[in-house]
């Protein structure tokens, strides 16, 4: 049974039709990633998923329980954890304020800090800047916070909204390969991003999106040497 | 220069409070980004609740409300804390929260129209609470109404009747529409007066004289006073302290001379009554002051704790940055809010226990002293930085500084205006307070 | 916007017909000055007394609410002091009439009429005092106003809120502190400069004893020519601006819209005619107090201008009438009136946050039926490629 099964959602914004019957699913261990253009539905479909957005109809079936339109609040503790686009971390406080909200539903302190220990070591940069306000910090930082956090949360599936967005090429590479090995130590991943490129090497599978429309599914090797996919977004 | 520091005294207590109401709105607009006009109204609340409530227990307890027990206060502000957060919870859940997303203009709007139900239905003049313990009259039975002939504390003696008649109310729901004296219930005493000497007083040859059991040289340019205990009609002290001011001039008096005191009193009444005189100290420290500033601190103290020191403070922060993305670190968005409106509300309730200790005079609830008082905490809460709290803090001290320095030197009936002049200032210069920092609207 | 056609076929006729004219410019005003007649000559004899102070208290209320609603309602700012600026206006239009008065005539009592072909005419040399005053008046207020408006609508919107509050609370302050009234031409005669320094308004007593020169002719004509101005200027491109900063302030910036020059703008003009308001007022009998600037009376013509629609000028005026009137048939239930409008706010924001017409005016009702403005959050649109 597949971790999450995302089924038939239609989604409004005002009179928007954003999504028109997405129909997903991602298995336990894998990176799924979602790809297509601007206005595709890709934010719009985490969005639903983790509870941001009431679908109008559809389900959403987290861990074998159904979880269409439960508040995001209610999800984290279960192990959904959705990292929102443009890092999403609270500027007005310190690198380890934001981590410690990231562990907010938990109570297990020695959890905790063994958690922030395996998150430090995927990214020392973020160990050494605890102290410092994390609106002071650069955007790849911010972005590297914004993934401890939601690690602290000890997610089963982790939604990561363009991750890669506005970084130096240099860092999405190093970022990348970081998402890489966080699924490696067993996290599933639910990963949106504009650059199909690198999100096409890391994931396992993929899911093209266009105009709130399930387009093209499956190996996300194999979408990465069809035609329509290599002429629509990876530019040959 | 004792006016200066007199002033000064009065001044930090009466900013403490402003500081109190001062943190409700920038709690308030830390997480929501919007002035809570009714923040004013429901201190007029706690103030009033507090009047309600301490009437209420001394009168079961029997007491005089002067002299009650020091935690007959702590109950009152208990109420006083529990009926304000409670209706700030209703106005949040029930007014605000359906507003969440609407433009602010449609949340300030409501937020006067709060601010305008709260005055005008406190100012209703409901059932009493508490009246004046019932007195029993003497009637002709034949002058009887058929009400007082069926009640049953009716006494009919042949052609005369004893009929008990309800006192006067002294406290009604919600509030009322005239105003009302709040009895102190904080202890009061000057903390740093000397005493000049001690022993057991007789009374003087007339009406308003004593005569002491030592001489004393009463020096000029000092205030003198006698604490004396008073007595009951058989001579035993009642263990009630008294204060009478010496108005004899300045000199030397023998030994069972006479003195003249301020209120006068008969010489049987204070026959043998121990005595201590004490001299007034050129500024006087007094412990309504003291408690005053005190509590607001702890209060302020434990708020600061509360919001940087603790996971719940960090989450209203959260929010305060971004509701949506503190949503998704599982922080129940709604909760937080509600506990911070509650919590701004118990911080002007508290104030609104504490601001009446300091000036008893309590105005009916729609009076405009009130929106007045209002309006200067929120000046106070800009003028140190909106959102902002050790600003609140500041600015609450800053305000009743210049408004008391204000009134003193230039102008009693102008300290309003000065007020708003440093607002305008404020406004001018450094438009986000002088511990704030420069919020930038999000496009 | 009848420009529109071919480019070169409308720049020679830049210069309206003398037709066009009439129709744009001087018919309207002929409507304001038929309508004001009207007033004076049926509304007056057919309400009675009573009824024609009602009235004319309505028609007062229709100026303040009208040019509050270009600031509250037009803009999207929120001001809370208007009555301050009434209260500025009338104190200085009575200042006007009757000082003026005084010197002029001797005494402050209203002068004869003069009665033409057997029709009393509401026009005499103390009429047009009152104008003067009425204009200075409003001109005291534009200034404050400018004064008021410059710091504080630089900022975002509640800042004005608390601080035109402060300044209607200011105002009454001051009227308290306002030297005592000379009620003889004598008086008057021998004081001093000292005295006219402290203007001698009455303080906390009141000012007493002002012509009762705002007839109804005179109340009507001011409040449909108010009406037809703030008209005027919604359908102007400054109103197109206002509206827009109502809207988005950050859009309105990008369009290259100087959002503090337009808020002053239309700041200043409700400060302005908020002073007529308040002049007509003080000289229609009701007693002139320093509480006339207070908060609930600010309270009482916001909401006016929240009933009727935010950006609604008809909204505005019938929500005047209705709550000038209201109140003179709830008279004994005076304790529950404000709880009622305080009720009536909260619910109006609601359920119907845009107050009863919105922007739209009662004769563009019928016109298209959803003007809700879209939903919520937006999403970015364009196909996937």
């Amino acid at each position: 049974m597949a971790l999450l099964e995302v089924g038939s959602v239609n989604a409004f914004y005002g009179a928007v039709h954003a999504l028109k019957g997405v129909s997903l699913a991602v298995e336990k261990g894998e990176i799924l990633t979602l790809i297509g253009g601007n206005g595709a539905g890709k934010t719009t479909t985490l969005r639903a998923i983790s509870g941001m957005v009431r679908p109008r109809n559809g389900t959403v079936k987290f861990d074998g329980q159904d979880i269409t339109g439960t508040p995001p609040n209610e999800l984290v503790g279960r192990g959904l954890v959705h990292v929102p686009e443009g890092r999403g971390i609270f500027a007005n406080l310190t690198v380890a304020e934001n981590l410690e909200l990231g562990a907010y539903t938990r109570h297990d302190r020695a959890g905790i800090a063994a958690d922030l220990e395996r998150a430090f070591e995927l990214f020392p940069r973020v160990k050494e800047r605890q102290k410092q306000l994390a609106g002071t910090l650069s955007g790849g930082e911010q972005q590297m916070v914004a993934i401890a956090r939601a690690l602290l949360a000890r997610p089963k599936l982790l939604l990561l909204d363009e991750p890669s967005l506005g970084l130096a090429p240099q860092l999405v590479a190093t970022i990348f390969s970081i998402i890489r090995e966080i699924n490696r130590q067993g996290v599933t991943i639910l990963l949106v991003e504009q650059n199909a490129n690198m999100a096409l090497k890391v994931a396992h599978r993929a899911v093209v999106l266009e105009v709130g429309q399930v387009a093209m599914s499956g190996n996300a090797a194999d979408l990465a040497s069809s035609d329509a996919v290599k002429k629509a977004y990876l530019g040959h | 220069m004792s006016d200066f520091l007199q002033i000064l005294i009065a001044a930090v207590a009466v900013g403490s409070t402003y500081a109190l109401l001062a943190l409700g709105y920038t709690l308030v607009y830390g997480v929501l980004k919007f002035i809570n006009f009714a923040h004013s109204d429901v201190f007029v609340l706690g103030a009033w609740t507090s009047f309600t409530a301490s009437m209420f227990v001394t009168q079961r307890m029997n007491v005089d409300p002067a002299h009650a027990p020091w935690w007959v206060g702590l109950c009152v502000l208990l109420a006083a804390i529990s009926v304000a957060s409670t209706v700030a919870y209703c106005i949040e859940r029930f007014a605000y929260r359906p507003l969440r997303k609407s433009p602010r203009l449609n949340v300030l709007i409501t937020a006067i129209g709060v601010s305008l139900l709260l005055q005008n239905v406190g100012q209703l003049t409901g059932p009493a609470v508490v009246r004046e313990t019932p007195t029993t009259v003497t009637k002709a039975a034949a002058d009887l109404t058929p009400a007082e002939r069926a009640s049953e504390t009716t006494k009919i003696n042949g052609e005369q009747a004893q009929v008990q008649v309800q006192g006067k109310p002294l406290a009604t729901l919600p509030f009322g529409s005239s105003p009302r004296s709040m009895p102190v219930l904080l202890p009061d005493a000057v903390l740093n007066e000397t005493t000049a000497a001690t022993g057991v007083m007789d009374g003087g040859s007339r009406r308003g004289m004593v005569k002491l059991d030592k001489p004393v040289t009463l020096e000029e340019g000092r205030t003198y006073s006698l604490q004396t205990e008073r007595l009951d009609a058989s001579g035993k002290p009642t263990g009630e302290r008294e204060t009478l001011g010496v108005a004899s001039p300045a000199g030397t008096y023998e030994k069972g001379t006479d003195i003249r005191t301020q209120p006068a009193r008969n010489a049987k009444d204070v026959q043998g009554a121990a005595y201590t005189l004490t001299i007034a100290p050129e500024v006087p420290i007094r412990l309504l002051d003291v408690l005053i500033v005190v509590s607001a601190l702890v209060l302020m103290a434990g708020l600061e704790i509360l919001v940087y020191r603790t996971k719940l403070g960090t989450a209203m922060r959260a929010i305060s940055y971004n509701v949506e993305t503190a949503q998704l670190m599982g922080i129940n968005v709604n909760l937080v809010i509600s506990f911070t409106f509650v919590l701004g509300a118990a911080l002007a309730a508290a104030a609104g226990f504490l601001y009446p200790m300091k000036y008893p005079g309590l105005n009916q609830p729609a009076h405009q002293i009130w929106v007045l008082l209002g309006l200067k905490a929120f000046v106070a809460a800009v003028v140190g930085g909106i959102g902002n709290i050790r600003g609140a803090v500041l600015g609450g001290f800053l305000i009743a500084l210049v408004e008391m320095f204000g009134a003193f030197y230039i102008s009693t009936k102008l300290s309003d205006v000065f007020v708003f002049a440093i607002l305008i200032f404020v406004l001018l210069v450094r438009p986000s307070g002088i511990l704030g920092t420069t919020v930038r609207e999000k496009v | 916007m009848a420009a529109t056609g071919a480019l070169g076929a409308s720049i020679p006729k830049h210069r309206p017909s003398s037709e066009q004219l009439l129709r744009t410019a001087v018919l309207p005003w002929f409507v304001v000055l038929v309508l004001a007649v009207l007033a004076q000559i049926v509304l007056q004899p057919l309400l009675g007394e009573y009824g024609a102070k009602v009235a004319r208290q309505a028609g007062i209320f229709i100026i303040a609410a009208v040019s509050l609603n270009v600031v509250n309602g037009f803009t999207g700012q929120f001001s809370m002091g208007h009555a301050g600026f009434m209260a500025v206006g009338g104190y200085v239009a009575a200042f006007t009439t009757y000082y003026g008065s005084m010197v002029l005539y001797g005494s402050a009592d209203k002068l004869a009429y003069p009665v033409v072909a057997g029709v009393t005419l509401p026009l005499t040399t103390g009429h047009l005092l009152m104008l003067a005053g009425i204009a200075l008046g409003g001109c005291v207020a534009a200034v404050l106003g400018l004064l008021v408006g410059l710091p504080s609508l630089r900022l975002r919107g509640d800042y004005l809120a608390i601080v035109t509050l402060g300044f209607g609370e200011i105002v009454r302050v001051l009227l308290e502190l306002s030297g005592p009234q000379m009620f003889t031409a004598a008086e008057v005669k021998d004081a001093t400069v000292k005295q006219w320094l402290s203007f001698p308004v009455g303080g906390s007593l009141g000012f007493s004893g002002i012509p009762t020169y705002a007839d109804a002719f005179w109340v009507f004509l001011l409040a449909a020519g108010t009406c037809l101005i703030a008209y005027r200027i919604k359908q102007s491109s400054s109103g197109r601006a206002f509206l827009s900063i109502r809207e988005d302030e950050i859009a309105a910036r990008a369009m290259g819209i100087n959002l503090t020059a337009y808020k002053v703008r239309a700041f200043v003009f409700a400060a302005f005619f908020g002073g007529v308001a308040g002049g007509l007022l003080v000289h229609s009998g009701v007693p002139s107090q320093p509480s006339i600037a207070g908060f609930q009376a600010s309270f009482e013509i916001i909401i006016m201008v929240v009933l009727g629609g935010l950006g609604s000028i008809s909204g505005a005026v019938l929500a005047a009438i209705i709550l000038s009137v209201l109140p003179e048939m709830l008279r004994n239930l005076a304790e529950f009136r404000l709880i009622l409008y305080a009720l009536l706010l909260i619910v109006m924001m609601l359920v119907r946050p845009k107050g009863l017409f919105g922007v739209r005016e009662v004769w563009e009702l019928g016109r298209g039926g959803g003007s809700g403005g879209g939903g919520g959050g937006s999403v970015s649109g364009g196909g996937g490629r």
